[in-house]
C-alpha cells in the first residue's frame, strides 16, 4: 500500500467553522481562512468543507465565503452544503474547488449527479452517505443533516449512488461522529467491497490507527473533523494533520 | 505574462490563485490577441474529453492554438484534460484530439487488477524518467494530487517524462519541444506544485 488519502472535514457555518458531536452541540473551532492556511503549511492531502446546516435551512451555497476560502487553498478542496442544481455546482468548481458533495437532494433528484458529470466527470461528484443504527442492529440512511430517514440502508444507497454516477462514496456515522470512537468499520467494509469506485470512510476517528484500520477495512480515504481540530477529546482547540510518516501503512 | 486558456471547463481559478501566491502574473482568458501576446501558455481543463475538443473548436481558438504551439513554439503546459487534449485521440467520447503529441488517451484498464479503484484519485509519487526544466529543484520525494479515469499512451517513450504507479505504471507528464503535460495537478499539489509553475514561468 502507499500513501493513505486524508481529509479533514471542515463545517462551516455562519462564516466560521464548528465542529458537532452526532451532529449535534456545535462548538466553534475559528475562522475558516486561518484554518486553511494552517492545512497548507501542514500540507494536508485534501480538504472537504461542508455547509452543514444549508439543506436543512433551505440554504444554497455561501458563494461569497467559499471562493474566499478556496482562494487560499493549494491543496484539493471539495465543497458540499445546499448544492441543489447544476448552476450552483458550477459556481462551485467557478470558486476553485474540486468536487462537489452532494446528500439531501439526492433523495429528490438523483439526476443531479449525471448532470454535473456530464460537464466536470464523474470524479468531481462525492455522494455522501450520512446513517444510524437503530436498537436493532438495522442501519438506515438519513438526509437533512441526520433530520430526515430513509428507507435505505447504507449498502442500497450506496450501490444507487454508483449506479447515478457518483465518481466517490463518503460514509459517514451519525453515531460516531465527534466521538473519537473509531470508524464504523463493518459498514465501511461492506460498502467499500461492494463499490468499484473509492470510498471515503468518515465519522469516530480518534487516532492515526482508526486511520489505518479503515483503509484495512477497505477504504480508498479516510476524512475525520476532530482528530484534525481539538488537541485530544474534550480538550481545546489545535489544528493538525498527520506528517507523511505516521501515515504509511 | 502566463495565459490560463479558458475555454469553459476546468480550474482556472485555482491555477490563478496559485500563480498569485507566486507572485507570477496570469490572467484568465479567451481573448485571442491576450493569448497571442503572453509568453506562456496553460490549458487546463476538469471534465470530459469530448466537451473540451468541442469547446475548443467552437471557441475558435483551435487554429490560433496549433499556429503559436507549433509554429511559433509558445511554452504551454497541458493540465490533467488539458494534457490528455495534446493526444491524437480519447476513448473518452471517442474523439480526435489536438494532436500535438505522439500518444492517445486511454481509459485505465480494470481488467488488469480486479481490485483497482477508478478514478485514480490522490497522491501519488512519480519516477521522473526523463529530466527537463520543469523537474529542477523539486523538492525530495515529489508527490502530485492526482484525479483521473483516463491516462496518455505514448508510442513513442522519449516524450514520456515521468511515470507514476496505479496498479501498472503509466506515463504521467510528457515533453516534446516546448510542449509539457501533466496528469497530475500542480496547482493543487502544495510546495511540489508550486516549484513545478514558478519552472515553467522561467522557461
Amino acid at each position: 500500500m502507499g500513501r493513505i488519502r486524508i481529509i479533514p472535514v471542515l463545517l462551516l457555518d455562519k462564516g466560521g467553522l464548528y465542529k458537532t458531536v452526532n451532529f449535534k452541540n456545535p462548538i466553534y473551532i475559528g475562522d475558516p481562512i486561518n484554518s486553511v492556511k494552517i492545512f497548507n503549511e501542514k500540507e494536508a492531502d485534501e480538504l472537504l468543507l461542508l455547509d452543514y446546516r444549508a439543506s436543512i435551512e433551505k440554504r444554497g451555497p455561501n458563494f461569497a465565503k467559499i471562493a474566499e476560502i478556496a482562494g487560499e487553498a493549494f491543496m484539493p478542496m471539495a465543497y458540499g452544503g445546499g448544492i441543489r442544481t447544476l448552476d450552483e455546482a458550477k459556481q462551485v468548481f467557478d470558486s476553485g474547488f474540486e468536487k462537489v458533495v452532494l446528500n439531501s437532494i439526492l433523495f429528490d433528484d438523483l439526476s443531479l449527479v449525471q448532470k454535473i458529470g456530464a460537464t466536470y466527470g464523474a470524479q468531481a461528484v462525492v455522494g455522501c452517505i450520512d446513517f444510524k443504527q437503530n436498537l436493532f442492529g438495522g442501519k438506515r440512511v438519513y438526509g437533512l443533516s441526520g433530520s430526515k430517514k430513509s428507507s435505505y440502508t447504507p449498502l442500497q444507497w450506496a450501490k444507487k449512488l454508483e449506479d447515478s454516477g457518483v465518481g466517490e462514496i463518503m460514509i459517514n456515522s451519525i453515531e460516531k461522529d465527534g466521538t473519537w470512537g473509531g470508524y464504523s468499520l463493518d459498514v465501511i467494509s461492506e460498502v467499500s467491497h461492494s463499490v468499484k469506485i473509492p470510498v471515503i470512510a468518515c465519522g469516530g476517528a480518534g487516532s492515526s490507527d482508526d486511520l489505518k484500520a479503515a483503509v484495512k477495512a477497505g477504504a480508498s480515504a479516510v476524512a475525520a473533523g476532530s482528530l484534525f481540530v481539538f488537541q485530544k477529546k474534550g480538550m481545546g482547540v489545535l489544528i493538525s494533520f498527520p506528517s507523511a510518516l505516521q501515515i504509511r501503512i | 505574462m502566463i495565459a490560463i486558456i479558458n475555454y469553459g471547463l476546468g480550474n482556472l481559478t485555482s491555477i490563478q490563485n496559485m500563480c498569485r501566491r507566486l507572485g507570477l502574473e496570469a490572467v484568465i482568458t479567451d481573448d485571442p490577441q491576450i493569448i497571442s501576446d503572453a509568453s506562456k501558455l496553460i490549458l487546463p481543463g476538469v471534465g470530459h474529453f469530448k466537451r473540451g475538443m468541442e469547446n475548443l473548436h467552437r471557441s475558435g481558438l483551435k487554429p490560433l492554438l496549433d499556429d503559436l504551439v507549433l509554429e511559433k513554439k509558445k511554452p504551454i503546459l497541458g493540465i490533467c484534460l488539458g494534457a490528455q487534449l495534446m493526444t491524437k485521440h480519447s476513448q473518452e467520447g471517442d474523439v480526435d484530439g489536438l494532436g500535438w503529441v505522439d500518444a492517445s488517451t486511454v481509459r485505465f484498464d480494470q481488467s488488469k487488477d480486479n481490485s483497482m479503484k477508478v478514478p485514480h484519485m490522490g497522491w501519488s509519487e512519480i519516477a521522473i524518467t526523463s529530466q527537463n526544466p520543469l523537474w529542477s529543484d523539486l523538492p525530495a520525494e515529489p508527490r502530485f494530487y492526482f484525479v483521473h479515469t483516463y491516462h496518455f499512451l505514448f508510442s513513442e517513450q522519449e516524450e514520456v517524462s515521468a511515470t507514476c504507479y496505479h496498479s501498472y505504471d503509466f506515463a504521467c507528464a510528457f515533453k516534446k519541444n516546448n510542449i509539457y503535460g501533466t496528469q497530475f495537478h500542480p496547482e493543487k499539489s502544495h510546495k511540489f506544485g508550486m516549484r513545478i509553475l514558478e519552472n515553467f514561468n522561467k522557461l
